[in-house]
């Protein structure tokens, strides 16, 4: 009987460190569901309960059936048929049939199609702990956002022929985007969408690494608009499964073996628009990227919690030199940076996620329309500020927890040595499956991209925001080293923004973005250390012996927030000082360091 | 078709989570310090139930337990899956029932129910790993059992095919309806909690549960919206209370032993077949297996 939620003390202690009735407050509105729908909660109270409850129901799945059937799913993969369908590996099956029955597969729909109605922040937490089970199946879990951009921008008519579908668990989805030519540049995508004369749309063409291609419901970006090139040209269509939509390979990949990458070819087939044309990639895809950097987020922490925990048992068990090797200060070292990096990239993860769901609320009000016009310059500046902040905050969450993913699946095999590069362990499963988190929805280097200018416009004031948290007068020099270290990187981003065109600001990029990390990660741990719980179970509560687990927690986290804080002063100074040095060598010697550029 | 089913459950302290605290200094178990479980193999009863309702729509499943009112929790754990109906047998005149007594008083709750096609329990508890209570039952209600069940292979109309373990092998089964079923932890892996409906009979409470917690107003819109669990004592399901309780229990507890194993020296085993063949002799021999 393992439950992944229960025996992961630091995701039940941030969902009492967050005020999670503000977002069922922002989920449920005035709560009038509850009248309609008997499984929608009455109160906040009641939905936070609800929240929990269901994560504990997650956990247990996860931990009693994915993660026994994960080696297997590695080792079988999914198998191509000879008439251009899928069979997904026995256990996937298995997986999606328990995750359906247990009503998880619209987690973050409305009540009125079936779905759960959960904030962005729990669904993020329940994804890491489906991924911890098994990391490829999160690849399917994980694109909930389908049917939460079918709700956002389609017409109830496709609404009601697609999400209760989701929420009966028979349908899975897919997001049709990339092709041979169109990676990371979107805006290149050729697939054809046509409208005969009756005004029926049809695709032709090819897709390529498509996750989940042999799902049952298909968002496809393709050009509409044939006289445009760029993302202008481009509208979001939506389409089932069916005799004109086959699979024509399935990719042979190193790691998330379990998750189908699928070639598509699509022959004349049927499909609608969803939303209006031309706007499939510039508004719709781009709606998708918040939650879909975080999901990658979520999915290398449970990656990342899983390897780690393995490295643990082996460290405390493993006895060489006649001690338990995890008694030797370089082997503690290496528990210590996993365990706290893991921490770290959960923080901040879950902290976007925050910001996140005020965000989606603020634009479905906007959406809905308001006539009181200071509310609606109030929701507009919200939208404005929450844009900007998430703008920051998912590409940063996305690129730390990735990037964490794999030096901590590294270092778990350092510590099982010989035995973890054997495939007697699952950290070797996990090295494979970590090695992706940092490339597709967006390599490292593109999110980096999307994170540097908001660090450089909104970095400050946000956590100018953070100083104002009301801290006691104790964490007071923890606190100056912070204020010290945002000044400076004030300094550094003059120092950038004061050089010649944005080339510059590109090779600071990752160095600021760590930088940022730091600062804002230090105040989430600081606050996590002071702040009294906002949900006051028995976690929280003394027992008989005297013991209080939330305290207990808080304790270790100022321990946490103490090493964090201090350890990352001198680094924080030496990244800001390399900065304002100015060393443009990278590019400008390029040719003599990395050797001469062929020409193409 | 559709049918009747019962799956009786019981709630048990977790003999998993046993832990130094888990014995009274008497011998007797501390349920206090004992998370209260489902029963592992009733949990694959209902499983079985809910099986047999996917493939016969209209299909009824009652959940019931005999029990305290903190014993409702496994009741809206059944609804959790998809049973539909709760009942809790309770009645402190219940109090200290054996397993002649505890069947007596089931059977009589079943009977109450009217007619019923299939009666499914776990084939024991874990708890007291009698495995007699659904024996019993069938016995009392005087209707065929099947106990050790590994598979439903049929069921068609009245006719129900099983196949069912004893021991080195297996024995298929049929017979008519109505059945008492006692089903193994291998016959299935239950399904999971449906979030949905957890997030509706969580509100499910007994009247006796709500007038603990000082709601007793609140039964009547918990009656309306269904989410009202019955209570059934001794007197509405009509059981003679000679056969209840302490009084129609004949087990009596002789003596209760706390048994602390303590490893006492070592034995090397060659890791020869000689060797192998002498261990797994000697371990016969002191019935530690066969």
């Amino acid at each position: 009987m393992a439950n992944f939620y229960t025996d992961n003390d630091d995701i039940r202690f941030l969902f009492r460190h967050y005020q999670l009735r503000t977002l069922a407050d922002l989920m449920e509105g005035d709560y009038s569901d509850a009248q309609k729908y008997d499984s929608a909660p009455e109160n906040a109270d009641d939905a936070v309960d609800n929240y929990e409850r269901i994560l504990d129901v997650i956990g247990q799945i996860s931990g009693d059936n994915i993660a026994p059937r994960a080696e297997g799913i590695d080792l079988e993969g999914n198998h191509l048929n000879d008439d251009g369908t899928v069979t997904l590996s026995q256990g996937m099956q298995e997986n999606l049939k328990d995750l359906g029955q247990a009503d998880m597969m619209a987690f973050t729909l409305p009540h009125r199609f079936g779905g759960l109605n959960c904030p962005n922040l729990v669904y993020t937490m329940s994804n890491e702990i489906v991924s911890r089970a098994d990391a490829s199946l999160m690849n399917i879990y994980g694109l909930q956002g389908i049917g939460e951009t079918i709700n956002a921008f389609a017409t109830e008519e496709q609404k009601r022929q697609w999400l209760p579908g989701f929420a009966e668990g028979e349908f899975t989805g897919a997001m049709v985007l990339t092709e041979p030519d169109a990676g990371s540049d979107l805006q290149a995508v050729k697939l054809r969408a046509d409208m005969d004369a009756d005004g029926n749309w049809y695709l032709n063409g090819v897709k390529r690494f498509i996750t989940n291609g042999c799902g049952e419901v298909l968002l496809v970006l393709a050009r509409s608009e044939h006289d445009r090139a760029g993302g202008l040209g481009l509208s979001m269509f939506v389409c089932g499964r069916g005799p004109t939509v086959k699979i024509r390979r399935l990719e042979n990949k190193m790691g998330i073996k379990g998750s189908p990458t699928c070639e598509m070819v699509f022959n004349n087939t049927p499909c609608d628009l969803v939303g209006e044309r031309r706007r499939g990639l510039v508004e719709y895809v781009m709606s998708l990227m918040n939650g879909a950097r975080i999901g990658i987020a979520a999915q290398s922490l449970g990656i990342s919690e899983a390897t780690y925990r393995i490295a643990r048992d082996y460290g405390s068990s493993r006895v060489q030199f006649g001690t338990p090797i995890e008694n030797f200060p370089a082997v503690r070292e290496l528990m210590v940076g996993m365990k706290m990096e893991i921490e770290v990239a959960r923080s901040l993860s879950y902290e976007a996620c925050w910001n996140v769901d005020h965000e989606n609320y603020v634009l479905i009000k906007l959406a809905e329309g308001i006539e009181d016009k200071d509310k609606l310059k109030e929701f507009k500046q919200a939208s404005k500020r929450l844009k900007r902040i998430n703008g920051m905050m998912t590409p940063l969450s996305k690129y730390y927890a990735s990037e964490m993913c794999n030096r901590v699946t590294y270092d778990a095999i350092q510590v099982l040595g010989g035995s973890g590069f054997m495939k007697d362990y699952a950290c070797e499963r996990h090295a494979r499956d970590a090695r992706i988190t940092s490339i597709y929805e967006g390599t490292s280097q593109l999110q980096v991209l999307a994170a540097v200018r908001g660090v450089c416009g909104t970095g400050e004031k946000y956590l100018l925001e953070k100083e104002e948290f009301p801290y006691p007068a104790e964490v007071k020099d923890l606190l100056d080293i912070l204020k010290a270290g945002r000044e400076k990187m004030t300094e550094a981003i003059a120092f950038v923004k004061a050089q010649p065109g944005t080339e510059y600001m590109d090779l600071a990029g990752r160095r600021l973005c760590d930088v940022a990390i730091m600062l804002i990660v230090s105040h989430l741990f600081l606050q996590q250390s002071v702040a009294e719980p906002k949900w006051n179970d028995a976690f929280c509560q003394s027992d008989k012996d005297g013991r209080n687990a939330y305290q207990e927690l808080k304790k270790r986290k100022s321990i946490i927030a103490n090493k964090y804080i201090r350890t990352n002063e001198a680094k924080i100074n030496m990244l800001l000082d390399d900065i304002m040095r100015g060393d443009r060598s990278t590019i400008t010697e390029y040719a003599l360091i990395a050797g001469d550029v062929p020409e193409l | 078709m559709a049918y009747n089913i019962v799956v009786l459950a019981k709630q048990v302290p977790d003999t998993k989570a046993v832990t130094g605290k888990a014995m009274n200094d008497d011998g007797t178990v501390n349920r206090s310090a004992l998370p209260a479980i489902f029963n592992p193999e009733d949990l694959n009863a209902l499983e079985l139930a809910l099986q047999i309702k996917d493939d016969n729509p209209g299909t009824k499943i009652t959940m019931m337990t005999m029990g305290l009112p903190s014993a409702c929790e496994v009741l809206r754990q059944g609804m959790y899956r998809g049973a539909d109906r709760m009942i809790l047998v309770t009645d402190r005149r219940a109090a200290a029932s054996d397993t002649l007594a505890t069947s007596y008083i089931l059977s009589c709750a079943v009977k109450k129910l009217g007619k019923v096609d299939m009666v499914i329990c776990g084939r024991q508890a874990i708890d007291g790993d009698t495995a007699q209570v659904g024996p019993q039952c069938a016995e009392k209600l005087d209707i065929p059992q099947i106990t050790y069940v590994q598979e439903l292979l049929d069921l068609k109309d009245q006719t129900i095919t099983i196949k069912r373990s004893v021991g080195a092998g297996w024995e298929k089964v049929q017979c008519q309806l109505p059945v008492v079923l006692t089903v193994l932890d291998t016959a299935n892996i239950p399904r999971p909690v449906a979030a949905r409906k957890m997030m509706k009979f969580k509100k499910a409470h007994s009247a006796m549960e709500l007038a603990k917690a000082d709601k007793a107003d609140l039964a009547d819109a918990l009656k309306a919206k269904g989410l009202l669990i019955e209570e059934w004592n001794l007197d509405h399901i009509e059981a003679d209370l000679q056969w209840c309780g302490r009084d129609g229990s004949p087990t009596k507890v002789n003596r209760i032993q706390s048994v602390v194993l303590a490893a006492s020296g070592h034995k090397k085993i060659e890791p020869t077949e000689q060797g192998l063949r002498d261990m797994i002799h000697e371990l016969i021999e002191d019935h530690t297996i066969g």
